[in-house]
C-alpha cells in the first residue's frame, strides 16, 4: 500500500474523518512518519526509531493555537508494536490542544505503548484528548505513560477515550503534579466486552496553593471484562481542592473495582472522592423500560450516557 | 397507539416483604378522565401504580390487572409500556451523560427533532437552554419532573400514571403540569394522578379513597375532597359511610 493510500486508510477508520486541510496535523504509521502539516507557533520534530518514532512537540511562548493539533497514531496489519515517545512542552503563556486518534481497526496482536512527559509551563493551557479506535477482536495492548509537570497559574486536561470496538488490555499510568493555582483535569471513559482488560492507575499531586484538580473515570464493563481503577490525589498545599470520581457499570460476568487514595498533607487542603460500581441502575432501566424501550436498549442507553 | 386505554384492577391483592399492601382492589380507569388515586401515606397509591406498570418487588399477586380487555398478568415493563401504559415516578431518575434530547426521544413515537421541541415546550422549558443538557444532578428535581413528563407527552401514551406529580414543583412550574395533564386528556389518555394533594385532586373528574390497600370510597372530586377538608380519612368502606353520612 503507498503512504498516501495509508494515510487515507487511516484517517478513514476514524469516526471524525480526516480534518480540513488548515488543520495543524502529524500522521503515524508503526514508525514512520507520514504526513506533517505545522502552523506558526508549533513545533513538531519526529525522529523515527526502530519501534516507533520520538515526537518533540513545543508551542511557543504566549502562542494560542486557535484549531486543535491532530495527530494519528495507527497501525493498519494484524501485527506488530509501536512505541511513541512523546515530549510536549506547553512555554509560558502559550494555549492548545492536542487531538491524539490512536486507530488499530485491525489489530489481532498489536502493542501500543505511549510514553509522555510534558510540561506546562506557568500560564499555560493545555488539553490532551486521546481517542482509541479499535476493531472488533481487542488485539491491543495499550500502555499509556504520560508524566506531567503543571506550572503556576496554568490548565492541562486530558482525556482518555476507548468507547468503539473491542479494547483489548490497557494500562492507562499517568501521574501529574500540579503548581499553584493551577487547574488539573483528567477523564478516562472506556468500554471493555468479552474478555477485555482495563486498568486505570492516576496520580495527581496538589502541590502549589490553590491548585485544584479533578480525576474521573467511567467504565463500563459488559460479558467477562474486568476493570480495576486506582486513583490517587495528594493535595500538599494550603487550599489545594480536589475530587476523585469513578463510576463504573457493570453486566453479564464482567468484574470491577475501584480504589480511591485521598491524601491530605496540609490542614487547609480539602478532597473528595466518590465511586460506585455495580450493574445498571433499577430506577433508571424501569423509568426508560415504562418509555418502551427493552431491557437491554435501556441499558445501552444509559451506560452511553455515561461513557458520553 | 392501539386501543383505547380502558384499565381495570380487579380485586388485586399483592404483598412485599411478608406485609400485604394491596387487599383486593377493584378500580375502573376509563379512557379521556382524569382519575385521582388519593389516601394518605402508606396507603398503598404507589404500590397500585407500580402493579400496573409491572415493577418488579412483590411477593404475591392475586386479582388481575386488565388493559383494553387483555389481561396484564405476566406482561414486562416494556411490554405493558408498548401497550400504551407509562409512569412518572414521584423523583424522577438521574442520568449521568443522557441528554434530555435522547431521553425525550427514547420513548417517542415520533423520533424526529421537532418532537423534542415541541415536548419541552408544552412543559415549559426552553429546548435551547434544555435540548443539550443531561438528565444529571444538575437540573432541579422540577425540572427533571417536567422533562419527565415531556418525554411521556411524546410518547403518546394511552394511561398515564402520575405519581405525586406536585413533589419539588413550585407554583409555576405546578401550572405547566396541569396544562400537560390537560393534554394528556385532550388525547384522549386515561390519566391517574396519585397524590394526597387537595390541589392536585382538584384536576381530577373522579376519584378514589386508597387506605391500608383498601379502596373505601369512590366518587365525584367533590365527595372525595371533603374527607380532606374534614381531615378525616377513613379506612375501611363502613368507616366512610359513617363519615360521608355525618358530612350530609
Amino acid at each position: 500500500m503507498s503512504d498516501s493510500a495509508t494515510v487515507q486508510a487511516l484517517w478513514q477508520s476514524i469516526p471524525s474523518g480526516e480534518p480540513g486541510p488548515e488543520a495543524a496535523k502529524v500522521v503515524i504509521h508503526g514508525n514512520r512518519v507520514l504526513g506533517t502539516h505545522l502552523v506558526p507557533g508549533l513545533e513538531v520534530e519526529a525522529e523515527e526509531q526502530a519501534d516507533g518514532i520520538m515526537a518533540v512537540v513545543r508551542v511557543r511562548d504566549g502562542v494560542h493555537l486557535a484549531s486543535p493539533v491532530h495527530m494519528c497514531f495507527g497501525m493498519l496489519p494484524e501485527r506488530g508494536a509501536q512505541r511513541i515517545a512523546l515530549r510536549v512542552t506547553m512555554e509560558p503563556g502559550s494555549a492548545a490542544s492536542l487531538m491524539a486518534h490512536c486507530t488499530f481497526p485491525n489489530a489481532v496482536d498489536v502493542t501500543h505503548t505511549m510514553d509522555a512527559e510534558i510540561v506546562v509551563s506557568d500560564g499555560a493551557s493545555y488539553s490532551y484528548f486521546e481517542r482509541h479506535v479499535h476493531g472488533p477482536d481487542g488485539g491491543v495492548l495499550v500502555l499509556p505513560k504520560a508524566r506531567v509537570r503543571v506550572g503556576c497559574d496554568a490548565r492541562f486536561k486530558t482525556e482518555f477515550e476507548l468507547v468503539k470496538g473491542r479494547v483489548g488490555r490497557i494500562d492507562i499510568d499517568y501521574e501529574t503534579t500540579v503548581g499553584a493555582r493551577s487547574v488539573l483535569e483528567m477523564v478516562a471513559r472506556i468500554s471493555g466486552r468479552g474478555d477485555d482488560v482495563i486498568r486505570i492507575d492516576e496520580k495527581g499531586r496538589l502541590e502549589g496553593e490553590y491548585a485544584r484538580g479533578v480525576l474521573t473515570s467511567h467504565i463500563a464493563v459488559r460479558d467477562r471484562a474486568r476493570a480495576e481503577v486506582h486513583n490517587t490525589i495528594v493535595a500538599t498545599a494550603a487550599y489545594a481542592r480536589g475530587h476523585v470520581d469513578c463510576k463504573e457499570i457493570v453486566k453479564d460476568e464482567a468484574t470491577a473495582s475501584a480504589v480511591p487514595v485521598v491524601e491530605v498533607l496540609h490542614p487547609k487542603a480539602h478532597v473528595t472522592h466518590e465511586a460506585s460500581i455495580g450493574s445498571v441502575d433499577t430506577k433508571q432501566l424501569e423509568t426508560l423500560m415504562s418509555r418502551g424501550l427493552s431491557e437491554d436498549e435501556a441499558a445501552e442507553l444509559i451506560i452511553q450516557g455515561l461513557l458520553s | 397507539m392501539d386501543g383505547l386505554g380502558d384499565l381495570e384492577i380487579r380485586d388485586l391483592a399483592l404483598s412485599a416483604g411478608g406485609k400485604p399492601i394491596l387487599r383486593g382492589v377493584s378500580a375502573r380507569f376509563q379512557p379521556g378522565r382524569v382519575h385521582a388515586l388519593v389516601g394518605p401515606n402508606g396507603a398503598g397509591k404507589s404500590t397500585l401504580a407500580s402493579a400496573i406498570m409491572g415493577l418488579a418487588g412483590y411477593e404475591r399477586w392475586e386479582g388481575d390487572i386488565v388493559l383494553d380487555g387483555a389481561s396484564l398478568r405476566g406482561v414486562p415493563v416494556d411490554e405493558r409500556a408498548r401497550r400504551g401504559i407509562t409512569l412518572a415516578w414521584q423523583e424522577p431518575a438521574r442520568y449521568e451523560g443522557l441528554l434530555v434530547r435522547d431521553f425525550i426521544l427514547a420513548g417517542a413515537r415520533v423520533k424526529l427533532p421537532g418532537t423534542v421541541r415541541e415536548a419541552l415546550e408544552r412543559v415549559g422549558l426552553d429546548p435551547a437552554q434544555y435540548a443539550r443538557r443531561a438528565v444529571d444532578k444538575t437540573l432541579s428535581g422540577g425540572e427533571r419532573k417536567r422533562i419527565e413528563l415531556a418525554s411521556i407527552l411524546a410518547m403518546e401514551p394511552r394511561v398515564v400514571l402520575l405519581d405525586e406529580p406536585d413533589s419539588g414543583i413550585d407554583v409555576e412550574a405546578l401550572n405547566r403540569i396541569f396544562e400537560a395533564i390537560r393534554t394528556l386528556k385532550e388525547l384522549g389518555a386515561t390519566v391517574v394522578l396519585i397524590t394526597h394533594s387537595l390541589t392536585v385532586l382538584r384536576q381530577a373528574e373522579h376519584a378514589f379513597l386508597l387506605c391500608d390497600g383498601r379502596i373505601v370510597d369512590q366518587g365525584s372530586v367533590d365527595a372525595i375532597a371533603a374527607y380532606f377538608e374534614r381531615s378525616c380519612i377513613p379506612c375501611d368502606v363502613r368507616d366512610a359511610r359513617e363519615v360521608a353520612g355525618a358530612a350530609t
